[in-house]
C-alpha cells in the first residue's frame, strides 16, 4: 500500500511536525511556548509545500508565516500580563468539540477521500493533477489579462486597506 | 525528479547541520567548572536589584513596524513572480506592476503622513 | 544536484562508488554522499569564521594606527583558537527563571539560519549544495528567520533590557529587510530567474553592478543593517542597553553568537559577491571550476574588507535616525529604481538593444547596461539633489530661528 521511500518518510515527518505543533499549541499553558509550536507548525506546512512540488510557497509560508506573522504574534503575546501562566480553563465542552471533530474527520475520510482516491474510486491513488506550474507561469498568469491580472490588483487595493486599517487602529489613543 | 534531489539536500542539511554549533556547546558542557551560587543566577541590571516585574511596558511602535513590514513582504511576494516572468511579457506587464506598486506606496504614504513611522 | 555529484572526481564520490563496489545499496551510499556534502558546505563557514575574526580585528587595528593582535602565533593568528578555548572553559551561567529549552536552543538556531544559506551559493561552475530553483527567495526566507532567534534570545533571558533590545534588534532587522527585497528584484527582473547558478551565469557577459549599480548600493545597505554592521550596530552597542539580548549569555553560547555575526556578515558579502559581482565568473573559470571558487574568494574578500574599513571609519546612528533612514529614505528610493529599471528593461526590449538570455558576449550585453545605468545615475543625482535641496531649506530655517533669537535678547537686556 505505502511504499517506503524517502517521500513517505518526509511526508510523515513534516506530518508529525505539523499536528504536534498544532497540539501543542492549544495544549500549552504556556504562551510563548504555544507561539513556537505554532512556527514549528508553519514549518511543516512548508514541508508539504516542496513535497507538492511547490517551493516557491514553502518559502513564501516560511518568509511571510515564520518571518512576519509568527514575530507579529510574539510581540502581541507579550502584551499579555501572566503569559506564562495561562491556567484558566476557557473550554468547559471539551468533550462536544472532540465528538464534532471526530464525526468530522470521519465525514471527510468516508464521504470525500475514500471515495475519491480510494480503491474503486474515481481517480484511485492518482493525484488530482499531473502538470507542475512553475513559478514563471504564475507571474505570467499574473499579468495575462485572461487569467489573474485582475486579482493581482484588487490584492494590492487589499493590502492597501489592511494597512490603512491597521495604523488607524494601533494609532487610535493618539491624535492624529 | 531533481526537484526532490536538491531539496533532500535542503533537508538533510537542517537535520545535519544544528550539530554543527552543538558541537563547541556539547564540549563546553564537558570542560566549564559548574559553580552555581544565589548572586550569579541573578537577572543583571548593571549591577542593582532588579525593579518590577520583567513584564516590560511594550512599546505600540515595534509592532506597527511589524505590521507595516507584513504588508511590504506579502507585496514582494507577488512581485517575485511578476519579476521572474518579466522578460516573457508586454508592456503591459509592466503597467500591471506599476498599478500594484503605486497602490501600496500609497499606503506608504499614508503611514508617513499619519507619523506612523516615527520612532517616538 | 549535491556538489560533489557532478562530473567531478573527487573524495566524496570516490568513497561512494566504494561504498557501492564494497556491496553498499547505491541507495545508501548516496545518501552518505549527499551527507558528506552537507557536512562540507555548512563547515566550511564554521571553519572560515575563525580566520574572519582575526582579519577584522587586524584591520580595525591597522585604521586605528596600532596592530592588532600579533602575541598568539605568527602575527596573531592563533588568537582565535585562544579566545575558543577560553570561551569553552569559562562557566554557563543561565539565570534563574530564564527558559531553559529556549534559552539553549536559541544561539544554535541563530547559527542554523546562517548556515542554512550556505546550501544554496554557487561556488564553481559545477559545485554548488542544491540549486533550488527558488535560491534568492530561500535566502530573504531564511534571513527572517534569525529574527525570530534573536527574539527567543531576548526573551528566554528572563531580563528586561535584554528583551528591550531584542525588540529593537528584530525591529531593525525587520525593517530592513524590505529594502533589501525590492533592490534584490531588480537582478531578477534582469535574468528572469532566482536560481543562484542562472544569475551567475547570466553575468558572465557582464556583471549586474553595471545595470544595477543603485540596487547594488541599497543591497550592501540593508545587508549592513540586517547583519548589525557599522554604522547600524546599535545591536552590539556596549554603551546601550547594556549589550543587548545576549546579555544573561555567557560562555559558548555568547561566543557561538559572536561568531553569528561574523559569519553572517560575510555570507551576505559572499551573497553580494555572487548577485552582482558575477560569483564565480571570470576569465577560465569554466575550464578550471577551481579557479572560479579562488574568483569568488577574491571578490567576497574585496567586499567584506570594505565592510571592516567602512565599520572601522564610520559613527553610529541612532535608533531612529535608522528607521526614518529606512522607511523614509530606503524603501522609497528602491521602489522608485525598481520601477526604473523596469521601464527601461521594456524600452530597451522595444527598442532591440536587449541581448538575448544567456548571452555571454560583453559587447552584446553593453548596449542594455549602458541604458540602465544611465537611468541609475539619473536617480542618484535626482535623489541627490532632493536631498541637497531640502537639507538647504532646513539649514535656512534653523539660520532665521537664530538670528531672530539673537535680536529679541539684545532689546530685552536693558
Amino acid at each position: 500500500m505505502l511504499e517506503l521511500n524517502a517521500t513517505t518518510l518526509a511526508f510523515f515527518v513534516f506530518a508529525i511536525l505539523s499536528l504536534g505543533g498544532a497540539l501543542g499549541v492549544v495544549t500549552s499553558s504556556n504562551l510563548i511556548h504555544g507561539a513556537l509550536y505554532l512556527i514549528l507548525s508553519l514549518f511543516g506546512g512548508a514541508g508539504f509545500f516542496v513535497l507538492l512540488s511547490a517551493p516557491f510557497m514553502a518559502a513564501v509560508q516560511v518568509l511571510v508565516y515564520i518571518g512576519a506573522i509568527a514575530i507579529l504574534i510574539i510581540f502581541a503575546v507579550m502584551l499579555t500580563r501572566s503569559m506564562t501562566r495561562m491556567t484558566e480553563v476557557y473550554n468547559r465542552q471539551w468533550w462536544l468539540s472532540a465528538l464534532v471533530g471526530t464525526l468530522l474527520l470521519l465525514m471527510l475520510a468516508l464521504g470525500v477521500i475514500f471515495p475519491v482516491w480510494g480503491e474503486g474510486g474515481m481517480l484511485p491513488n492518482q493525484p488530482v493533477s499531473n502538470e507542475v506550474a512553475t513559478t514563471e507561469a504564475l507571474g505570467v498568469a499574473f499579468v495575462s489579462g485572461d487569467q489573474f491580472v485582475l486579482p493581482f490588483e484588487i490584492s494590492s487595493l487589499l493590502l492597501t486597506g489592511a494597512m490603512i486599517g491597521a495604523i488607524v487602529l494601533a494609532r487610535d489613543t493618539e491624535a492624529s | 525528479m531533481s526537484l526532490v534531489n536538491e531539496w533532500a539536500f535542503i533537508g538533510l542539511f537542517i537535520a545535519v547541520a544544528w550539530l554543527l554549533p552543538t558541537l563547541p556547546l556539547v564540549v563546553a558542557w564537558v570542560f566549564q567548572p559548574r559553580k552555581p551560587n544565589a548572586i550569579k543566577m541573578q537577572t543583571y541590571e548593571c549591577g542593582v536589584e532588579t525593579v518590577g516585574d520583567t513584564w516590560v511596558q511594550f512599546k505600540v511602535q515595534y509592532y506597527i513596524y511589524g505590521l507595516i513590514f507584513l504588508v511590504f513582504d506579502i507585496e514582494l511576494i507577488f512581485l517575485f513572480p511578476w519579476a521572474m516572468a518579466y522578460n516573457k511579457l508586454s508592456f503591459f506587464a509592466f503597467g500591471a506592476g506599476l498599478l500594484f506598486i503605486f497602490l501600496l506606496s500609497d499606503a506608504l504614504i499614508y503611514a508617513w503622513r499619519k507619523n506612523a513611522l516615527e520612532w517616538a | 544536484m549535491n556538489g560533489e555529484a557532478a562530473a567531478c572526481v573527487n573524495i566524496v564520490e570516490t568513497l561512494s562508488s566504494c561504498l557501492v563496489a564494497g556491496g553498499m545499496a547505491p541507495g545508501l551510499a548516496s545518501f552518505i554522499q549527499t551527507l558528506m556534502g552537507v557536512v562540507l558546505v555548512s563547515a566550511f563557514p564554521l571553519v572560515l569564521v575563525i580566520f574572519l575574526i582575526w582579519v577584522e580585528r587586524k584591520v580595525a587595528a591597522r585604521v586605528q594606527d596600532r596592530v592588532g593582535p600579533n602575541r598568539v602565533g605568527p602575527y596573531g593568528l592563533l588568537q582565535s583558537f585562544a579566545d575558543a578555548i577560553k570561551l569553552i572553559l569559562k562557566e554557563d551561567i543561565i539565570p534563574a527563571g530564564a527558559d531553559r529549552l529556549i534559552f539553549n536552543v536559541a544561539p544554535i538556531i541563530a547559527v542554523l539560519s546562517v548556515l542554512l544559506i550556505w546550501a544554496v551559493i554557487p561556488f564553481s561552475p559545477v559545485h554548488i549544495g542544491a540549486d533550488l530553483s527558488i535560491g534568492l527567495l530561500y535566502f530573504v526566507s531564511v534571513s527572517s528567520i534569525g529574527a525570530l532567534a534573536i527574539m527567543m534570545a531576548g526573551w528566554a533571558s528572563n531580563n528586561k533590557y535584554a528583551l528591550l533590545g531584542a525588540f529593537r534588534v528584530v525591529a531593525q532587522l525587520v525593517s530592513y529587510e524590505v529594502p533589501m527585497v525590492v533592490s534584490l528584484l531588480v537582478p531578477v527582473l534582469i535574468v528572469g530567474s532566482l536560481s543562484m547558478q542562472t544569475i551567475v551565469r547570466a553575468q558572465i557577459g557582464m556583471w549586474f553592478i553595471v545595470p544595477g549599480l543603485l540596487s547594488a548600493i541599497i543591497f550592501y545597505i540593508s545587508n549592513l543593517a540586517e547583519t548589525g554592521r557599522a554604522p547600524f550596530d546599535l545591536i552590539e552597542a556596549e554603551s546601550e542597553l547594556v549589550a543587548g539580548y545576549n546579555i544573561e549569555y555567557s560562555g559558548m553560547k555568547f561566543g557561538l553568537f559572536m561568531a553569528n555575526e561574523f559569519m553572517h556578515a560575510f555570507t551576505v558579502n559572499v551573497l553580494f559577491a555572487v548577485i552582482f559581482l558575477g560569483g564565480w565568473s571570470g576569465p577560465g573559470a569554466e575550464q578550471f571550476p577551481l579557479l572560479g571558487f579562488l574568483y569568488l574568494l577574491a571578490k567576497t574578500a574585496l567586499v567584506y574588507v570594505f565592510s571592516l574599513i567602512l565599520r572601522a571609519t564610520v559613527p553610529r546612528v541612532r535608533i531612529d535616525q535608522m528607521m526614518s533612514f529606512n522607511w523614509k529614505f530606503l524603501v522609497p528610493l528602491s521602489i522608485v529604481n525598481l520601477l526604473v529599471i523596469a521601464l527601461l528593461l521594456q524600452v530597451t526590449r522595444a527598442l532591440g538593444i536587449a541581448p538575448a538570455p544567456g548571452e555571454t558576449d560583453f559587447l552584446a550585453n553593453l548596449p542594455q547596461a549602458l541604458v540602465l545605468l544611465a537611468g541609475n545615475l539619473v536617480i542618484i543625482a535626482g535623489t541627490l539633489a532632493i536631498l541637497r535641496n531640502s537639507g538647504r531649506r532646513e539649514r535656512l530655517a534653523e539660520q532665521t530661528v537664530v538670528t531672530s533669537r539673537a535680536i529679541v535678547p539684545v532689546g530685552s537686556g536693558d
